[in-house]
């Protein structure tokens, strides 16, 4: 059965006004130009390459379903209390195999001595092996490395292999995309139309599509040897509980998504309709939202969403009768940090936008259409947000990083998501406690750290070359020429 | 004038050898794009000590280019490809950084176009002239204060001393300027680069900033590059020219064979495209076309697609440098050997034929009947202070303004900058609520009724901007901006009907029907603004206020949208309010005139009256500091200082603080108006008397 959560509500609508947007600029060269500017770059591209990959990893995530039980009641088909993801159904293997507790990345034994009975009745205290980590090793103290550099170059090959199938195939693909492009249009004359081998060279002579392919293959490549790893391995550990650390910080990356995504949803019309307001009508309008922000971002932030977001635990667990699954639960915990962050982040966008605003109100074409007697609010609507847009766009870019950021520091403060939710932020704070151990806990953080570096890498990379390209400044050059 | 250029005679045809008395030699300077494209191409010119050579051209012809290229200046992107610049025997080129350090200020100098752009606005000027000195002069720590004193007294800024430790919002545009040059001085340079230095000023201030260069040059014989693109101001000070087109010089020569005997019909086009009362009768020589984009063919001619003369050649083949016998140099198929018989094509009338009276004869039509009704307009602005955000006086705009627009008429209302000329545009439109006063428009009065009642007037009278850039949406297409006033006036009923409309406009205002679907950013400057003109006849107007339409525009443009506008009148009998500071394209288009100063109307009358007879001293300044380009004013009244703030003006006549025939009475009493003829009126003690 088929279960939709609010975030995931929200996060197919984002997704649904992606791809309107995507095809609304289409038809609109101007609004097309600075995308072809980001595509042109390299850094853009393969950072939008990597966002892709944690975007695809988010969504299989965010197709919850719940399981149908083989047993019937009364006929009917009675479906499990837990609420899992597509995701999960593909991660099964490593999802399951819960050891005892910790144990060390790509060990076979567990990380805490035991005392265990020997076959011949003696107590021994040892490392004992692990439930599912490397038990297909007879003598894992000898065979360890070399099983592990076996898997890992067998599965680097594979990957590659696989890699270089799926480019061919898409390359093919493309060629006759462009064969059916160009018999239309015919502007594209270096096309070869007959020989699909120079629509790859053709393509490889373009710097982001070199850039590109470099990327695809060593990802590949090192997704190539996880899954090798990860079917005998536990490839980053596991955690106090046993759990896997590689699925806990795969499903991390839903949660920091949905903080950077739905917040920026929640945060827009705030933001958009405020500033453009205060920009636009001047008076009193503008004192009170002035005066609204300017309290709003002198509270200190983290005090003002513990506050709600004990307020709002309180609340919901009154009223348990509400959820009849403990995901809907720390879904709706989740859905509503994202509320309370967007509520208290709009005030830095809608200065931007109220300051834009006040250079635009003066341009001429707006009193030119005050002239023609064109009333306010489709002065707003026609005129002033199409050319704040590029505004927002950065902002919003901008803006996810430092979400996802906010989200760990919260989830470390204690008043973050639900700790059932897995997030980047309650990964490094149940690795708080461990890092004074000696020998150090090292690889739950050290799995936080990684995943949450590369994603936010990306985002700020991608952020830079969207930034860049819509730069008026920038590109000025390129339009004189 | 006269004087300045008989101590400066202007040099004959020289010999090869010859150009070692010259100070700067500039041989085939090539500046490049990264992709390729060239934006200075083989330029070479020279010039001697003492003398000024100035490079003329429209924008994006590439003059600021050489310019910079001369400093080693040019920003990213761009580098020399190939050229050779010697700057008193020594190869600019060639030099190391550190060594060019060196020559930029201490040997070359250069000013810039917009003062307010080029010093820093949290160092004094005295600091700032005090660093340049420091760069180049061997000075001890206590003389450095004293010749910043000195050098600001040679620019001519009073109270030296104290206005040195100001900082530069503290001055005027003209005075931001004279610290430029005084800055430029302080390196003693050889040679002093004038980027349009004047462009951003005021006639009057301009007229000052102008005879500050030549008298600096006399004093400290310095060779000045003046790059601009403003005949007149050429025709005051340079003793070569040298003519740009799409990054080449077209032609060269001295500026009375220049002016007298033009040889490329570029040259020639541009003179004749220059709006002035002896043509106002007829339309302009406009340039058709406009200027090509950088990386044009280098095949042809550039000017071959916008020259009525060019044949076959001139689009196949690029002319030679040809030089003439009288020491002109041009570029230019017509001159080259076997194009010799062609000679005739030198002598250019430039005085055209008289304007005959066909347009007198639609302008008597209807002069009683008046469309437009102003009484005592006031527009005050509050000034705000305090805590309590308390009001303490008013910006007096606008005081007391009273106008009379007939219908078909042309009406110019002139003034420098921040006389509230634009204001009183923005006011009759309401769109700046005035805050006393009648405006009649059509017999309905405008100030005090209802929005909704407002809409219904809004369709007679529109508004065209100075700015094409800033007055339509970058993001709608044309179709869209056409319609906008259409739909909030209900102009159509239908949108078949107005797409008609649309396609009908752009016919009108000489744009292809296919142009639509495109966005304001695919058009010239001179198109944009044909679009703004179709937006507002979209609405079917009858009157138009054009507030400065063509100063943001080319020479050869600029002549297009004078005759669109001077034919649109005819045809549809137009009304127009025409806000300038050019007193040459007043001349042209204008009925009457209306002379503003500090927010109120000083001399008004027809365009024969003020501009040939004024009476109030600033009518006579104004025009006699607009620079002609027969070389020659009226007779020279020049103003001292700049216009007082409108916050706060002078007791009795506003104008007595810069007036040279100030009385006593002037300080005391603002003039009452003096009727001179049934048309003339002015406010003035001198006139009463």
């Amino acid at each position: 059965m088929p279960v939709l959560l609010w975030t995931d509500a929200m996060i197919f609508l984002l997704l649904a006004t992606v791809v309107a947007a995507a095809l609304w600029i289409r038809k609109r060269p101007h609004l097309v130009l600075p995308w072809q500017r980001v595509a042109k770059g390299s850094v853009g591209m393969v950072s939008l390459l990597l966002l892709s990959l944690f975007v695809l990893v988010g969504l299989l995530d965010t197709m919850h379903y719940r399981a149908a039980l083989p047993e019937k009641s009364n006929g009917q088909t009675v479906y499990s209390a837990e609420v899992l993801s597509v995701f999960d159904a593909l991660a099964k293997g490593i999802k399951s195999r819960s050891e005892k507790t910790y144990s060390a990345p790509l060990s076979a034994y567990l990380y805490a001595k035991e005392s265990m009975e020997t076959s011949d009745g003696k107590i021994l205290r040892d490392y004992p092996r692990l439930r599912y980590g490397g038990i297909h090793l007879a003598d894992p103290q000898h065979e360890l490395l070399g099983d592990v550099l076996k898997r890992t170059v067998i599965g680097a090959l594979a990957g590659l292999l696989i890699a270089v199938l799926l480019i061919a195939v898409s390359n093919v693909l493309l060629h006759f995309f462009l064969k059916v492009r160009t018999v239309g249009s015919s502007t594209v004359p270096e096309i070869n139309k007959d020989n699909w081998i120079a629509t790859f060279t053709n393509a490889m002579k373009i710097k982001p599509c070199r850039a590109l392919l470099i990327t695809a293959l060593l990802l590949a490549m090192l997704l190539g040897v996880t899954v090798n790893l990860a079917a005998v391995y536990h490839v980053m550990g596991t955690d106090k509980v046993g759990q896997d650390v590689l699925y806990l910080a795969l499903k991390s990356i839903r949660t920091g998504l949905v903080i950077g995504t739905v917040t920026t949803l929640v945060m827009l019309p705030f933001a958009l309709l405020l500033g453009i307001a205060a920009g636009y009508l001047r008076g009193w309008v503008d004192d009170v939202i002035q005066y609204l922000y300017t309290v709003l971002s002198s509270i200190p932030s983290v005090l003002l969403i513990a506050a709600a977001v004990l307020m709002m635990q309180v609340y919901i667990e009154m009223h348990p009768e509400w959820f009849d699954t403990s995901a809907a639960r720390a879904d709706l915990r989740l859905l509503f940090l994202c509320l309370i962050l967007g509520v208290t982040s709009w005030t830095g966008l809608c200065r931007l936008l109220r300051g834009e605003t006040l250079k635009l109100r003066e341009m001429e074409y707006i009193q030119a259409a005050q002239a023609f007697g064109v009333s306010s609010s489709r002065i707003l609507t026609r005129h002033i947000v199409p050319n704040v847009m590029h505004i927002v766009l950065i902002a919003v870019v901008m803006d996810f990083s430092s979400l996802v950021l906010a989200e760990a520091v919260l989830s470390y403060v204690g008043v973050g998501v639900d700790p059932s939710t897995m997030s980047f932020g309650t990964l490094i704070n149940s690795a708080r406690l461990e890092m004074g151990r000696e020998p150090m806990v090292w690889w739950t953080l050290a799995a936080a750290f990684g995943f949450m570096l590369v994603l936010v890498l990306a985002a700020n990379l991608f952020a830079d070359a969207v930034r860049d390209a819509f730069d008026p400044r920038l590109n000025r050059t390129e339009a004189v020429a | 004038m006269k004087s300045d250029l008989s101590l400066n005679p202007l040099p004959g045809v020289l010999d090869e050898s010859e150009r070692a008395e010259f100070l700067l030699n500039v041989a085939g300077l090539v500046a490049r794009l990264n992709n390729g494209v060239r934006i200075v191409d083989d330029i070479s010119f020279s010039i001697k000590q003492g003398e000024t050579f100035a490079l003329l051209g429209e924008s994006g012809c590439g003059k600021s280019m050489t310019a910079l290229s001369l400093m080693r200046l040019l920003p990213d992107g761009i580098r020399v490809a190939s050229g050779d610049i010697k700057l008193d025997e020594e190869d600019i080129l060639a030099l190391p950084e550190y060594a060019m350090r060196k020559v930029r200020g201490g040997q070359m100098a250069m000013i810039f176009q917009e003062p307010g752009l080029s010093l820093n606005p949290v160092m004094t000027v005295g600091d700032q002239i005090a660093e340049a000195l420091k760069l180049h002069q061997k000075l001890r720590a206590e003389e450095i204060r004293p010749r910043c004193v000195e050098l600001l007294e040679q620019v001519g800024i009073s109270d030296a001393p104290r206005r040195a430790n100001e900082y530069p919002f503290q001055l005027s545009g003209g005075m931001k300027q004279r610290v430029m040059i005084a800055m430029a001085l302080a390196g003693q340079p050889k040679m002093l680069i004038a980027d349009e230095p004047t462009t951003a000023l005021d006639v009057t201030i301009q007229a000052q900033v102008l005879k500050l260069l030549r008298d600096t040059q006399q004093k400290t014989g310095m060779a000045l590059l003046l790059i601009t693109h403003d005949l007149g101001v050429v025709a005051q000070m340079a003793h070569q020219v040298g003519v740009m087109y799409a990054g080449q010089i077209i032609e060269q020569a001295p500026r009375e064979q220049l002016f007298t005997r033009p040889a490329h019909p570029y040259t020639q086009k541009l003179f004749a495209a220059l709006p002035d009362a002896g043509r106002s009768g007829q339309p302009l020589a406009a340039i058709p076309g406009n200027v090509p984009p950088l990386g044009a063919s280098l095949s042809a001619c550039r000017f071959a697609p916008r020259c009525d003369k060019a044949w076959s050649l001139c689009h196949d083949q690029a002319p030679e440098w040809t030089q003439l016998e009288n020491g002109q140099g041009v570029r230019c198929h017509l001159y080259t050997a076997q194009m010799g018989s062609e000679k005739s094509n030198l002598k250019v009338s430039l005085s055209p034929e008289p304007s005959t009276a066909s347009g007198e004869a639609a302008e008597e039509v209807g002069r009683d009947s008046s469309l437009l009704q102003v009484e005592n307009l006031q527009v005050h602005f509050p000034i705000h202070k305090g805590i309590l955000q308390r009001t303490v006086g008013h910006v007096k705009a606008v005081d007391g303004v009273s106008m009379n627009i007939p219908a078909g008429r042309t009406l110019a209302l002139v003034g420098e900058s921040g006389c509230g000329k634009t204001t009183v545009g923005k006011a009759l439109l309401q769109l700046i609520t005035p805050t006393a006063g009648s405006v009649r428009f059509a017999g309905h009065e405008l100030i005090g009724i209802s929005t909704r009642q407002l809409r219904k007037q809004r369709a007679g009278m529109q508004m065209i901007f100075q700015d094409p850039y800033a007055s339509l949406n970058p993001k709608m297409r044309v179709a869209e901006i056409l319609q906008e006033g259409m739909d909030a006036l209900s102009i159509a009923n239908n949108s078949d009907e107005r797409q008609r409309r649309i396609d009908e406009l752009l016919e009108q205002v000489g744009l292809e029907k296919a142009s639509k679907w495109r966005y304001p950013h695919e058009f010239s400057g001179g198109q944009r603004q044909r679009i703004a003109i179709a937006r507002v006849l979209a609405v079917n107007p009858n009157l138009l206020i054009c507030d400065e339409p063509t100063s943001a525009l080319d020479v050869s443009v600029q002549a297009q949208i004078l005759n669109l506008l001077k034919s649109l009148q005819q045809q549809l009998g137009l009304s127009y309010l025409f806000i300038s500071h050019n007193l040459a394209v007043v001349e042209y288009l204008a009925h009457e005139v209306y002379v503003m100063y500090l927010g109120r109307i000083v001399e008004r009358g027809t365009v024969e009256e003020v501009l040939h007879a004024p009476k109030h001293p600033y009518t006579q300044a104004l025009l006699s500091a607009v620079p002609r380009i027969d070389g020659q004013g009226m007779k020279t009244v020049r103003l001292a200082g700049e216009t007082p703030s409108p916050s706060n003006p002078p007791q009795g006549c506003h104008f007595h603080t810069r007036c040279a025939h100030a009385m006593t009475e002037c300080r005391e009493v603002y003039p009452r108006e003096t009727i001179i003829t049934a048309t003339h009126r002015v406010h003035c003690h001198l006139a009463a008397e």
